[in-house]
């Protein structure tokens, strides 16, 4: 890392009880503890939230744009597990 | 509102609908019950793979086995959505797999029934996966947020595995006279041990009522069974199948059905053991668990050669 870059953290923000975090956007800082004072600062200005998730951004693992296609291709061929695949009465409610 | 005491705060959460998450402070019974409740549910979708995953292999077409395989593996998805929210109260997915490993921890006794034909494929969809539905739609509402989150995900990929197993109902039902009579066959074993399913009478439940208040259940088991037995009366109609219940009658005055009584000695001789299948059960879980164990420990010694190495190249 070069000198004087603060790292890159990724801020993940709950907007009320009940509810998942959400990513939110990220920020640069030194430290966790920085990190959560900036996250609040910079993306709960207006009580959007409750509670705060700050990540080191090169700790997160994310799927590759160029592999989505073949990735995610087992779900593509399995209508059968969609409830609208099957044919039962309606009002039955089942 | 800024509450001094912990508990006073806690109250207030939950008196106002709200819900508690994994950090809040909570009553160390609050926990345990939240514990084994959802370490319960848990460990009854991984067991309840077994009395159908008994059938992939024999399911009649490629259909039905294709519908099967992913329906089972639904229920192994199920249990990890729940291990994982269980975790966040602080207990180990190890702690918890080895009380149930060790028989300390429940599942469901429903399934602790055996699967004698393709029929009884077809009920558990529609009556085991319909009960537990009716559960879990009100669990939705539970106070425990990482609870009511993973409830929200199951229930939505619970409907389709109601709907195909009343498929296969529909299809036997229609079928030969020996098809149909093996239809009503499974749902003469199944009906019962699925009314079960909802747990004793509230007069009885010892956890019952504490879990209430704390809202982590929000209906009680009989108020839960009457809304499965009042939903499911017309659906067995419809394939022209008898409920085996002599009682079973609308009343008009209570707006439900009334239904016979649930023979509660058969309930808990399951529950402690007694039922057909509960050594095979747990001894599939045992096995699974020890013939696995290679596989993790080999899994972890490459990941841990690789870091090595990658730290050498890096030198």
């Amino acid at each position: 890392m070069l000198k004087g870059h603060l790292p890159l953290w990724e801020v993940f923000v709950r907007g009320r009880r009940g509810l998942d975090h959400k990513h939110i956007g990220s920020l640069h800082a030194s430290d966790a503890g920085q990190a959560m004072k900036s996250a609040r600062d910079t993306y709960t200005r207006r009580q959007e939230g409750v509670s705060i998730w700050v990540v080191r951004a090169e700790d997160i693992h994310a799927s590759q744009f160029e592999n989505d296609a073949s990735f995610f291709d087992p779900a593509e061929d399995k209508v059968y597990r969609h409830p609208t695949f099957y044919e039962v009465p309606e009002e039955l409610k089942l | 509102m800024i509450f001094t005491d912990e508990q006073g705060q806690f109250d207030a959460i939950i008196e106002a609908e709200e819900k508690i998450e994994p950090r809040d402070w909570m009553p160390e019974k609050y926990r345990l019950n939240l514990v084994r409740q959802m370490s319960q549910h848990a460990h009854s979708e991984v067991v309840g793979q077994l009395p159908e995953g008994n059938w992939i292999g024999r399911a009649p077409t490629l259909r039905r086995k294709a519908i099967l395989l992913s329906k089972v593996q639904d229920e192994a998805g199920h249990g990890l959505y729940l291990y994982s929210a269980a975790e966040t109260l602080g207990v180990s997915r190890e702690e918890m797999m080895n009380d149930l490993l060790i028989g300390k921890a429940k599942y469901a006794s429903i399934f602790n029934y055996p699967t004698l034909t393709w029929a009884d494929v077809g009920a558990i969809g529609w009556l085991v996966d319909g009960a537990a539905i009716v559960n879990q739609i009100s669990l939705c509402r539970t106070s425990y947020g990482p609870y009511a989150r993973a409830m929200v995900k199951i229930c939505k990929e619970e409907s389709f595995h109601m709907r195909q197993g009343y498929e296969i109902m529909q299809v036997l039902a229609c079928g030969s006279a020996a098809q149909k009579a093996m239809a009503q066959d499974a749902l003469n074993r199944w009906w019962w041990p699925t009314l079960m399913m909802f747990g004793p009478h509230d007069s009885e439940s010892a956890n019952s009522q504490q879990s209430m208040k704390w809202k982590i259940k929000r209906q009680s088991n009989d108020e839960l069974r009457q809304k499965f037995v009042d939903q499911t009366v017309k659906q067995a109609d419809h394939l022209g199948l008898a409920i085996p219940d002599q009682d079973l009658k609308w009343n008009e005055e209570r707006g439900h059905y009334d239904f016979g009584p649930i023979d509660w000695e058969e309930f808990a001789r399951v529950v402690k053991g007694g039922g057909l299948c509960n050594d095979a059960r747990l001894e599939a879980r045992r096995t699974a668990n020890d013939e696995g164990q290679w596989v993790k420990d080999a899994l972890m010694s490459y990941a841990e050669k690789h870091s090595k190495s990658d730290v050498d190249q890096v030198a």
